[in-house]
């Protein structure tokens, strides 16, 4: 499902608190392509996090680049197609990349239906019927028909998660970030979630994800990149990193999770 | 009612004892007016802080160095100059040559109320506004991000996501605030409002029973507030366990 359509370019991507002191990111470049499924795999404190949040700008870079569709985002203005300078709406592109959190980050407050149909309704203006039809059929998607009335606090942790990926895929995303999704789920649930994955992948979403499932990685990826110490390290097609590891601190690290 | 049996119960105690309440037959009724007009001062100025105070929060959560400084400046002045002051200050300076007359359910003259209250509600927003602050700070960042990540603007956010669950942190600190200004409006008595301190001195000063009065005053002021901050506590913990559900 792949193609050479590049969707974002990431051009020397920088991160670095205390003045330099620490470099979460230090000179990431690499291009993600429409269909992709690119796995971020790294050490705890490799920056794959901050990459990830990087890209839909959650994390203000302190340096570089994300081209997104043809636009720089982390550039407070824009050329438009006459060559004028606009000013950049940070929102209208954050709607089109979906992002799903470690920790869910479901509205406690909302029930599952309100947690799905809120930002379509605020943001895009889709209408109430509308939206809840288009909610119940996601959920419906990933099992989860029945329980647009329930709120989160009666989720288990698998559930919630599925919910947040549909909660993501009501605003139709170009592409989805997922960062570490399954890390906070107890072990029998993480297979429902990566499931959903899947089938998500099946489908031609673009994805990014950083994990820690080398199962996932290999089985899903079609892409995997290695970071350590804010640095892309090592890249490739799950086949050569996972079988062929070039570098030394890749070899390490996958001698210690495989 | 004097010839009341209980008129005779005081009639030999001294002017200074504790427990002398021979005043109440005559001065009873000033004391039930006190305690509306306290109450009323209480509430009404903590509901007219919440507001500004909602303001003056949000400004301090800004990323606006400009924006955080007004606020910032507002919250220290009033928290560091004493209330009598401000009181003062808003009464002679803002109400002087502005002096409403009207009169609202037949006993409250609005021209020290007004005033008062809107003194007590300047001073309120200061402190509800740092109530408010902590209560939004202590939502979890992640909701913020959930919001912005869908596309939200920063307001969308912090409307439809953060305040929701802030003002539910944050309710009892708010009735608290109520239960303070119920003992801090009685500084207002100096301006002639008559509230429950201004009931019990001017009963001393008529009765020359110097200590009765206040007494009396004070164990009123316990009865509204020692069971209203129990109620608050109680409140709190069911909202507690709630959050564990």
């Amino acid at each position: 499902m792949a193609t050479n359509d590049k969707l974002i370019q990431v051009v020397d991507l920088k991160k670095h608190y205390n003045k330099g002191a620490i470099k979460a990111l230090d000179g990431v470049t690499v291009d993600i392509n429409r269909g992709d499924v690119m796995v971020v795999v790294g050490p705890s404190g490799s920056g794959k996090s901050t990459f990830l949040r990087s890209l839909n700008v959650l994390e203000e870079p302190t340096d570089g680049q994300i081209i997104f569709d043809g636009v720089d985002i982390t550039k407070k203005t824009y050329t438009d197609e006459n060559g004028k300078q606009q000013k950049l709406n940070i929102n209208l592109h954050r709607q089109r990349m979906g992002m799903v959190f470690q920790h869910f980050n479901l509205f406690p407050h909302k029930t599952i239906m309100e947690n799905m149909i809120l930002a379509p309704m605020q943001v895009k203006g889709m209408k109430k019927a509308e939206a809840t039809e288009k909610a119940q059929h996601l959920l419906e998607r990933v099992g989860l028909g029945d329980r647009g009335a329930a709120y989160p606090l009666q989720l288990s942790g698998g559930q919630k998660q599925r919910v947040a990926i549909v909660r993501a895929l009501m605003m139709e995303p170009d592409v989805m970030l997922f960062d570490e999704p399954t890390s906070a789920l107890d072990p029998e649930m993480v297979g429902e979630v990566l499931e959903v994955m899947k089938e998500l992948a099946r489908g031609g979403m673009t994805m990014v994800v950083v994990t820690h499932e080398m199962g996932f990685a290999r089985e899903v990826g079609n892409r995997v990149l290695f970071m350590d110490e804010g640095k892309l390290m090592e890249e490739g097609t799950p086949d050569e990193v996972f079988n062929h590891p070039q570098c030394e601190r890749l070899k390490d690290f996958l001698a210690k999770v495989l | 009612m004097p010839g009341s049996w209980w008129s005779s119960l005081f009639a030999d105690m001294s002017p200074t004892s504790f427990f002398n309440l021979s005043f109440l037959p005559k001065y009873g009724s000033m004391f039930i007016q006190g305690v509306e007009f306290t109450l009323l001062l209480a509430v009404v100025s903590v509901l007219l802080a919440v507001i500004p105070a909602l303001v003056l929060a949000l400004m301090r959560l800004s990323k606006n160095r400009v924006i955080k400084g007004i606020a910032g400046a507002y919250i220290a002045v009033f928290r560091s100059t004493p209330l009598l002051v401000q009181l003062s200050i808003v009464f002679f300076g803002i109400f002087g040559s502005f002096n409403p007359r009207i009169t609202l359910f037949g006993f409250l003259t609005l021209d020290t109320f007004i005033p008062c209250a809107v003194a007590l509600a300047l001073n309120s927003s200061a402190y509800v506004a740092e109530i408010f602050r902590a209560g939004i700070q202590a939502v979890d960042g992640g909701q913020t991000e959930a919001a912005r990540s869908l596309g939200m603007t920063s307001w969308q956010a912090m409307r439809l996501v953060v305040l929701p669950q802030a003002i539910k942190n944050v309710l009892p600190a708010l009735a608290n605030e109520i239960v303070t200004m119920v003992k801090e409006s009685s500084i207002c008595m100096t301006l002639g409002i008559m509230d429950l301190m201004f009931a019990a001195k001017t009963t001393a000063g008529a009765t020359w029973i110097t200590l009765g009065p206040y007494t009396l005053a004070a164990a009123i002021y316990f009865a509204i507030n020692y069971p209203a901050s129990k109620v608050i506590e109680a409140i709190e913990r069911r909202m507690r366990r709630g959050d564990k559900r």
